[in-house]
């Protein structure tokens, strides 16, 4: 019988922060061990390990994924972002500058998955209010701030008509507003 | 970790490849469940097969009298979905009941279904729905009712070699009323105990939590069936259960919850607290 088809190293190529990187990865390193050791970008955090912090959160085709879950081959061929390549033209984007403004990080150590996944609702739903917000950073554990002031920065870019008004998209992408039919209060 | 990896292009190349190598090959779609799992040591794989960008597994289709989605279909787009919202509401809701938005972006139903968890979200709607799953494989097609898919935690009928490729399920023309109550602690989202109620000609109860698999709530079908309030009938969801000690609540919780969140979502769907002929 023949073998199966597989690879336990292969080539990855990803477009992360806008620019192509090839790589030779093992078949099972992560999209976070890939980002951070292959390829020097450590803004992703390694927090748990086990998808539950979120601070190793990352853009996908620019939806929020947990990085340490995803395989550097599941993302072959797509868009990477990282919170290095979030600024543009050395101006922090929209979301980095309201946690600035509203004192959102202590630490600092969840804020890059924090904002990547703050960017994600905002353009899943630029109109979030308070519930979709904290719903929508469930995913992003925060040990110093007791999440208020994240809240407030969130809220505020959302305020502004979404984290870059271009992007519009998937409003109905209310994983959230569904989160408050099931919830018992 | 170690294994190989091996994307699949197209559903027959990913079907080619499990039926040639049962048993070596390890469908791999979100990837949620199944990569924590072989991180932690909880299970092996040979080979990987990556079926998520597969075109033909990701889809949600009006075909009338049911709903197809394909196995593939992220958590996310079911959530999104317009014509769920419009035709399967329950169904739309249950998937954005699940874990956080980074779980529901990579995680499909196909995986959810397959991986028997009796805590997931999309398992009790399709119980409480009357879904059907199709699987394909060695021996062609099948279609099967999900009720009796799973066996046990973890363990369903997929055949080695077979894949589950689509789910079905029927959409009456205007949707029947629902509830669902899932109850469970904030930051790690899978429910302890969730209920589904679902209105009908004959209403479906279905139950997570409370047993190796998800399971229907029989005695407070029957109860309802007789005519019998919200009240008794949501005394009996518990009936015939065997829900675990475990660490997210003790068995005797979880009876407890399911009797109170049956209640509450019986009434939320119209069945009256004291139902016929009883007095109030
Ligand atoms: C932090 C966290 C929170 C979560 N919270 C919840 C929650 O609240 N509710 C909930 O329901 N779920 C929850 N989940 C689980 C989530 O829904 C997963 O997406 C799901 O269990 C598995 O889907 P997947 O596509 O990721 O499958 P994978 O992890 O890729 O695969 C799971 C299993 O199914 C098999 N498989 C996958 N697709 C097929 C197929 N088409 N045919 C045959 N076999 C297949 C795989 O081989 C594997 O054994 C959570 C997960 C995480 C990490
Ligand atoms: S490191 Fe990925 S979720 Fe914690
Ligand atoms: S600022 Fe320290 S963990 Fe959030």
């Amino acid at each position: 019988m023949s073998e199966p088809p597989g690879r336990t190293r292969l080539t990855v190529t990803l477009t992360v922060n806008g620019s192509r990187q090839v790589a030779d990865v093992e078949a099972g390193t992560t999209l976070l061990g890939h980002l951070r050791d292959g390829l020097g970008l450590t803004a992703a955090n390694h927090g748990c390990d086990t998808t539950s912090c979120g601070a190793c959160t990352v853009l996908l085709d620019g939806r929020s994924v947990k990085s340490c879950t995803v395989l550097a081959a599941q993302a072959d061929g797509r868009e990477v972002v990282t919170a290095e390549g979030l600024a543009a033209d050395d101006r922090p984007h929209p979301v980095q500058e309201s946690f600035r403004e509203h004192h959102a990080l202590q630490c600092g150590y969840c804020t890059p998955g924090m904002v990547l996944a703050a960017v994600s609702l905002l353009r899943e739903q630029p109109d979030a209010g308070e519930r979709e917000v904290r719903c929508g950073l469930r995913g992003n554990l925060c040990r110093c701030t007791g999440y208020h002031n994240i809240i407030r920065a969130v809220l505020a870019v959302a305020a502004r008509g979404g984290p870059d008004s271009a992007v519009k998209g998937d409003r109905d992408a209310d994983g959230l507003r569904a989160g408050s039919e099931h919830r018992l209060s | 970790m170690s294994f190989a990896y091996h994307r699949a292009e197209s559903l027959a190349e990913a079907l080619a490849v499990l039926a040639e190598h049962p048993g070596r090959v390890t469908p791999l779609a979100g990837g949620q469940s199944l990569l924590p799992d072989l991180r932690a040591g909880r299970t092996r794989a040979e080979v990987l097969l990556d079926i998520g960008r597969v075109p033909e597994l990701s889809f949600v289709e009006d075909r009338g009298d049911h709903i197809a989605i394909g196995a593939a279909t992220r958590h996310h787009e079911l959530a999104a979905s317009g014509l769920l919202a419009a035709r399967l509401p329950a169904l739309r809701a249950a998937a954005a009941a699940i874990g956080d938005p980074q779980v529901r972006h990579m995680g499909t139903i196909g995986g959810s279904l397959a991986y028997a968890d009796p805590a997931a979200d999309l398992a009790v709607a399709a119980l409480a729905l009357d879904a059907r799953v199709v699987l394909d494989g060695p021996g062609g097609r099948r279609v099967l009712p999900f009720e009796g898919f799973a066996r046990a935690r973890g363990s369903t009928v997929i055949a080695p070699g077979e894949l589950l490729v689509e789910v079905r399920v029927p959409a009456p023309a205007v949707p029947a009323a629902w509830s669902y109550r899932k109850f469970s602690r904030d930051a790690l989202e899978w429910a302890v105990v969730a209920v589904l109620a679902v209105a009908g000609e004959t209403t479906r109860v279905a139950l997570s939590g409370m047993g190796p698999t998800v399971v229907r709530a029989g005695e407070t079908e029957a109860a309802l069936a007789r005519g019998d309030g919200a009240e008794a009938s949501a005394a009996l969801a518990d009936a015939g259960t065997a829900p675990p000690d475990d660490v997210r609540a003790s068995g005797g919780y979880r009876r407890h919850l399911a009797r109170v969140l049956t209640r509450r979502a019986l009434e939320e769907i119209g069945v009256e607290t004291a139902g016929r002929g009883v007095a109030p």
